[in-house]
């Protein structure tokens, strides 16, 4: 392969990683810290590149739309977490199975109802809108490079929310050891309606900043949902960081997967997660 | 997994009802001359990515079939809807409900190959009367041929074979593949190889993702590596939309052309905006077909459902037709299956697509036209290929 083609295949592969990461963030984060199986994550991501696909054409800008669409994800999470999601928390995983996986038909009946079955596309943002040749047929869109830094940006965010805040600190001594942390007097009930709400917020938002190099389609959410997933369980369930270190690993082996062993394309990041398991069974930065 | 049970709770509630509404003063036109309704099954993927393309056939059969009165061959009509949710899994239990529970009379139906494989086992098995409006698998009219199964849309095969053809012309000697790797990506790409390599072309390289796979970034800046003159290409709903915006996005489309079979705009074209400008794709129907038919047909559908119908639409019209011509050649007599088979073979319909015959393995022989995507609009600009003709591979009753 070609050096420069390779760089790009490289960029490509990061490109993809760090959406993932973005969606599989709120994923890890709700079952390391509520212990909840939240199938309907792919759900969440569905109603963001709609509400893009909506609020972009209503407001006509965008970034308001992402600004509007964030509101109403965390507005959704915390309204779910209120109905439904708070019986769970003591509940047994199959129940929480059930429950999130009734959501996801829910979901796509909703989104059948308001937005129908067509397929739609959001425009790129104007300023972004153009790309930088690399070879001499090869362009990248400037708009994917900006996802990228969104993604990173937002990394850094919830490493320092979750790391160095007192709000994360108690959030962390709740996923511990929720008795302790009520008993000393801290609203452990809003605590975790905030972060299904965080969590919500991720996918949503993963789902707006991939509308306009993706479209918006029914049941887009159950391919994504899959993969993160994988993405979860290789990087260790409940590990933020380990989800940033498994969606480059998977990024980047889904990209040269397609290039190199085409036959083997769609195993890749099933074989990949397997041989992680088989090394590491709670996964790369799991608490054995 | 036959349910051969003669009366169903379902059923006995049916009859039951059909008596008590005899009985009443409301259940006079029970008394017709050809006795109960025909039983027409429409097995169709209401729900799910499909949901729009099911919706179309449905309005445009029902369109017909008003036209008519209600009735076709003479014979009232009952729809007994199925939804098959495009899931092959579920397919041939689907199609045996219909046929051996509800006894439907006619089994209209589908839009998925992998559900219409099932069907046509159905089909085969039981003898039903089977239209199908929309699902191209090659082998339905192919090596699964049988007297008793049509098609009225298209065999994969048909839909992209005029394309290479087309490419030639245009000066691409040479093309890079790309579509995802099921069944329908298969049989489009054996077609399209054949058409363009006989015209002179080559292939440089061959590209496929696991459907329904839509990260495409990696195989585009393959294209862009191995510099073929043209792309081909096969995708279909939100697949196609994201691959015309990456493909653009990524700067090729203005280097290496794409070409593509029309699934990969039609419908899609609001979705991918000025990223299909230009694009040019071969199928069955177009926009600006200067036919009096379609102008018709248009009008309306337009009327009667407040929009635009598609190819879709057209095929499930030209099912209705097909239907109405097999049972009027028979006064309406559907166990004459015989007189329907003979009167269906090698008819001519009058589509909005333009006239088209029923080829010996039951297949439309129609015109390839090429189209070139202008605004919203997939605009007719010729005929790619008269009269295409599906080659039937192995279908038995060619013999």
């Amino acid at each position: 392969m070609d050096p420069l083609i390779f760089l790009i295949q490289v960029l490509n592969g990061v490109q993809y990683g760090l959406l993932l990461f973005l969606v599989a963030s709120g994923l890890t984060l709700i079952f390391g810290i509520l212990g909840i199986i939240n199938l309907a994550h792919g759900s969440f991501y569905m109603v963001g590149a709609y509400l893009a696909f909506s609020l972009t054409e209503k407001l006509g800008n965008f970034w308001l739309a992402l600004a509007g669409g964030i509101v109403i994800a965390v507005a959704i999470g915390l309204a779910l977490e209120w109905l439904v999601i708070r019986f769970l928390y003591r509940r047994d995983h199959l129940y929480q199975v059930l429950l999130t996986y009734g959501l996801i038909l829910i979901f796509e009946e909703l989104r059948s109802l308001v937005w129908g079955d067509d397929v739609h596309g959001v425009p790129v943002p104007p300023v972004l809108d153009f790309s930088i040749p690399l070879t001499d047929t090869l362009s990248y869109q400037v708009w994917r490079l900006a996802i990228s830094a969104i993604c990173v940006a937002i990394a850094f965010g919830m490493y320092w929310l979750i790391q160095r805040t007192r709000l994360g600190m108690t959030i962390r001594a709740g996923a511990h050891n929720r008795e302790m942390v009520q008993s000393l007097g801290f609203d452990i009930g809003l605590l975790y309606r905030l972060v299904f709400a965080l969590g919500v917020a991720l996918a949503a938002a993963a789902g707006m900043l991939a509308a306009p190099v993706s479209s918006v389609f029914p049941g887009m959410g159950n391919q994504v949902l899959i993969i993160s997933f994988v993405v979860v369980v290789i990087g260790g369930i409940g590990s933020v960081k380990g989800a940033l270190v498994a969606a480059l690993l998977i990024g980047l082996a889904d990209t040269f997967g397609k290039v190199l062993v085409p036959q083997l394309a769609s195993m890749v990041v099933y074989l990949l997660m397997a041989a992680v398991l088989l090394w590491r069974p709670q996964g790369l930065f799991g608490r054995a | 997994m036959k349910q051969e049970n003669p009366i169903s709770r379902r059923r006995f509630l049916q009859s039951a009802g059909g008596i008590a509404l005899a009985a009443s003063p409301l259940g006079a036109p029970f008394v017709m001359a050809q006795g109960a309704p025909l039983k027409v099954g429409l097995m169709l993927p209401y729900s799910g990515t499909y949901a729009a393309l099911a919706t179309a056939i449905t309005n445009a059969f029902k369109l017909y079939v008003g036209e008519k009165g209600g009735k076709l061959g003479g014979r009232a009509i009952e729809y007994v809807p199925l939804d098959d949710e495009a899931e092959p899994a579920k397919a041939v239990d689907n199609a045996s409900r219909l046929v051996n529970r509800d006894k439907v009379d006619v089994l209209v139906g589908t839009v998925h190959s992998g559900v219409q494989m099932g069907m046509v086992k159905v089909a085969r098995e039981s003898g039903v009367l089977h239209v199908i409006p929309n699902a191209g698998a090659d082998a339905a009219t192919g090596a699964m041929c049988a007297p008793n199964i049509f098609r009225t849309s298209f065999s994969n095969w048909q839909t992209i074979h005029a394309l290479g053809k087309v490419m030639v012309d245009k000066g691409h000697k040479s093309a890079a593949w790309i579509s995802w790797k099921y069944a329908a990506g298969e049989e489009m790409f054996a077609s399209f190889k054949e058409g363009y390599e006989r015209a002179g072309g080559k292939i440089a390289k061959e590209l496929w993702l696991p459907f329904p796979n839509v990260e495409f970034q990696a195989l585009i800046t393959d294209i862009a590596a191995a510099h073929p003159d043209a792309t081909a290409c096969f995708f279909a709903g939100g697949g196609a939309v994201k691959f015309v915006k990456d493909y653009d996005a990524s700067g090729l489309k203005a280097k290496i052309p794409l070409y593509g079979n029309g699934f990969v705009t039609d419908g899609t074209l609001k979705a991918q905006g000025a990223s299909a400008q230009g694009m040019y794709t071969t199928l069955h129907y177009a926009d600006g077909l200067d036919i009096p038919k379609d102008k018709e047909f248009r009008a309306k559908y337009a009327k009667a459902y407040n929009l635009q119908p598609d190819v879709y639409a057209v095929q499930g019209y030209d099912a209705a037709q097909l239907i109405d011509i097999g049972l009027s050649a028979v006064k309406g007599d559907i166990k004459a299956s015989k007189g329907i088979v003979a009167a269906m073979e090698g008819v001519t319909i009058d589509s909005p697509r333009g006239k088209w015959k029923m080829s010996r393995a039951h297949n439309p022989i129609q015109d390839s036209y090429l189209r070139q995507v202008v605004g919203e609009q997939n605009k007719y600009v010729a005929v790619a290929w008269k009269a295409l003709e599906d080659p039937a591979r192995g279908c038995k009753m060619l013999a």
